[in-house]
């Protein structure tokens, strides 16, 4: 309680000294350069340069914490990635070499890459069949309400809720998790399947499908009734009937909103980690990049050049997606 | 609105988004579920049996010969082998094989000679000739039919044992400054990006929409080697609170910034230039004009960052220490599953617990949540 109220506290502090920089700096500014109450060339003149430093007084502060939580740890991860474990000794591409020749990177390379095909695909394809289904029936809010709900759930927990469904008791004894209850009534036997090599990947993004296809649906599903109703009543005028209605007439149209969902997703998969180190923690050939990264932070007391080379391969792994979106941004700030 | 809701085919939607809506619920309801129920019962049946009574295999040592009582010339050792506990006797037998050989209230010849007798309501007798022998008591296997139970004594156990009650203030103590601290600091530079002139504002946006997707990857090591390098200048601990604050903050602004900017520019120009008219300068118009125009993107971007700070398991892990008064719920539940990987009543309640505080912001919210959601996405 004691330590809540030291953080409420610091909050207020925070807050307060955002005000207090602000409304302070922006004061002084007035102040030595004032243009109330002035007139003629003198005012102007003032009113020129307090309008040409004030944004830089209002941009200060966030400037300086990109620059230091991003821009930089980017710049100094780039150093790092041809630097010894400690960081000091400059030795060229080893860590690079010693990457490419490690079987636990080229496990998560391939895993990785497993990842990206299957959760944006499924991901999108089940949000855009939700958001399209649910648009047709009066309990539709609701529905997707409660598929949208995952969304909240922190990637741990939705680890453990899934671990519940994959739980494996030995054969013969009463199943407790959900997926082997059901193979077993069936007539299956049960599994252990997060320690089935290459098929657990597969459940691991199950669990990230869960979670992301809400974020999908919400999307998709704005877009979709951003369609104009004329394009689809000319194509009900046609003859068209309702599968051609949405696949020739719909998709077309929100094309770029499954690029812009698909491509959120593709990152959120080249982050996760949590998901894989709650479950298997790596073992059983489930690997990613991310989790190794992670490992070789403190395996072995840590070895920073190695993790700084991994973050790095996730790096170049999304640098197309930052193009892409930065030269959208553009185009639409010209188009402003 | 399509032709397909008015025909037949209407009821395959209907049920198709039952289905998936069943596909996404049930694991989470699953999970709650089986926090609230007996832990005994959790270990042996799945949740989806909670509401049917359990039958359960169970051993019950009767007291031994020491206790027996003469009675009409012959010696009787009783009792009730569910010892007052709810349920009934389905069956009973008197060997681990065979646990379910006798009706209640038929009698099972024991090894020794010994006549027992067990009773539905699970009072027994065991009656024998002759003057027992020995210290130790006979074993009576039963199978019991426990109705299903409901409790709280999961949750009583993970907030008084399993440290979590620590962790959710921790989580507290993280997520709320976390989140109110970088609105401030994101909406002026917003309204900068947005609305005032000044060269390079085109580079700085293009920037923030780069930063938006850099992996959190590529910050750690950089910042762990920071910290580490300030905590020892300062002489400080390099874990703390206010560590964490700010590189939530620092994360968390790319998007701050790039939502309050998008929201912003879709503001009515007008007003601002009719208030310039009047002599307000930027600072002005935008405290008493854009700010409170602004609290639906505000609002947005409070809740996305709440959540992520509050579910966020790795800077936490980086940057903030694992001792008792600093681990957060995510990291306790990490370690729980390492640790209690089987007391899945432990785990259910934990993860429960967790996950309670988001799903509330989440339904109380959700408006501005999708809201935000639509404008941050990168068009």
């Amino acid at each position: 309680m004691q330590q809540l109220f030291f953080a409420i506290l610091t909050m207020i502090a925070g807050v307060l000294a955002c005000v207090v920089y602000f409304f302070g700096t922006n004061f002084i500014l007035d102040k030595i350069f004032p243009s109330k109450g002035l007139s003629g060339p003198q005012a102007s003149r003032n009113l020129r340069i307090t309008n040409s430093i004030r944004p830089w007084l209002f941009l200060g502060p966030a400037l300086i914490t990109l620059a230091v939580y991003l821009v930089y740890p980017v710049i100094e991860s780039v150093r790092l990635a041809f630097h010894d474990k400690s960081g000091i000794e400059f030795v060229g591409l080893r860590n690079f070499v010693w990457m490419f020749n490690d079987g636990e990177f080229r496990q998560s390379i391939f895993n990785n890459f497993l990842w990206l095909l299957v959760v944006p695909a499924l991901a999108t394809f089940f949000g855009l069949i939700i958001a399209a289904l649910t648009d047709r029936i009066w309990w539709g809010n609701i529905a997707k309400t409660l598929i949208f709900m995952p969304m909240a759930i922190s990637f741990v927990g939705a680890s453990v809720i899934w671990k519940f469904i994959y739980d494996y008791r030995p054969e013969g004894t009463e199943q407790i998790g959900l997926l082997n209850a059901l193979v077993v009534y069936f007539g299956g036997s049960p599994e252990a399947w997060v320690t089935l090599p290459f098929w657990n990947n597969f459940f691991l993004m199950v669990i990230l499908i869960w979670i992301q296809t809400g974020f999908a649906m919400v999307i998709l599903s704005a877009a979709l009734r951003g369609i104009p109703e004329e394009t689809v009543e000319a194509a009900v005028i046609d003859g068209a009937n309702g599968l051609q209605i949405f696949f020739k007439i719909m998709i077309p149209q929100i094309w770029g909103t499954i690029a812009v969902v698909w491509t959120t997703i593709t990152i959120t998969v080249l982050k996760v980690f949590d998901i894989v180190l709650a479950m298997t923690n790596g073992q059983w050939q489930s690997q990613v990049l991310a989790n190794l990264m992670f490992d070789w932070m403190f395996r072995g007391g840590g070895d920073f050049g190695r993790g700084a080379a991994i973050a790095l391969v996730i790096m170049v792994l999304v640098i197309p997606i930052m193009v892409w979106n930065i030269r959208n941004a553009t185009k639409e700030m010209e188009g402003h | 609105m399509i032709a397909a809701s008015r025909s037949p085919l209407a009821w395959v939607v209907h049920l198709s988004v039952a289905l998936l809506v069943i596909l996404w619920t049930l694991p989470t309801a699953g999970l709650l579920i089986s926090s609230l129920r007996d832990k005994d019962q959790l270990a042996v049946s799945g949740w989806w049996t909670s509401l049917s009574a359990s039958t359960q295999n169970v051993v019950f040592r009767a007291p031994g010969p020491d206790k027996q009582v003469e009675k009409d010339g012959k010696f009787v050792i009783s009792g009730n082998v569910l010892e007052g506990g709810a349920g009934e006797v389905a069956a009973f037998g008197s060997s681990s094989l065979k646990p379910g050989d006798f009706e209640p209230g038929q009698t099972a010849e024991l090894n020794g000679g010994e006549k027992l007798t067990v009773q539905a309501d699970g009072s027994f007798e065991i009656v024998s000739d002759k003057a027992m022998e020995g210290t130790r008591g006979q074993r009576i296997f039963y199978q019991a039919t426990v109705p299903s139970r409901f409790t709280f004594d999961n949750y009583r156990e993970v907030f008084n044992a399993a440290g979590i009650g620590a962790s959710f203030i921790n989580s507290l103590t993280v997520a709320i400054p976390s989140t109110i601290i970088p609105i401030l600091v994101a909406a002026f530079a917003a309204y900068a990006l947005a609305w005032m002139k000044f060269p390079g504002r085109a580079i700085l946006v293009a920037v923030v929409v780069g930063l938006l997707v850099v992996p959190l990857q590529m910050s750690l090591i950089p910042l762990l080697k920071l910290y580490n390098g300030v905590g020892l200048f300062l002489g400080v601990p390099a874990k703390t609170y206010v560590g964490i604050w700010l590189a939530h903050m620092g994360f968390g602004l790319p998007l701050a910034i790039y939502l309050l900017r998008n929201y912003m520019v879709g503001l009515p120009r007008e007003i601002m230039e009719s208030a310039r008219v009047d002599g307000a300068s930027d600072f002005d118009i935008f405290v008493k004009i854009i700010l409170p125009l602004s609290f639906p993107a505000l609002a947005s971007f409070a809740i996305f960052q709440f959540l992520w700070t509050w579910n966020d398991l790795l800077v936490a892990m980086v940057f903030l220490g694992a001792g008792n008064d600093e681990l957060v719920l995510t990291g306790r539940l990490v370690n729980l599953l390492g640790s209690r990987g089987g007391n899945w009543e432990i785990l259910t309640a934990s993860a429960f617990v967790t996950i309670i505080v988001p799903l509330i912001v989440f339904f109380s919210l959700q408006r501005f949540l999708v809201r935000g959601l639509l404008a941050g996405s990168v068009k």
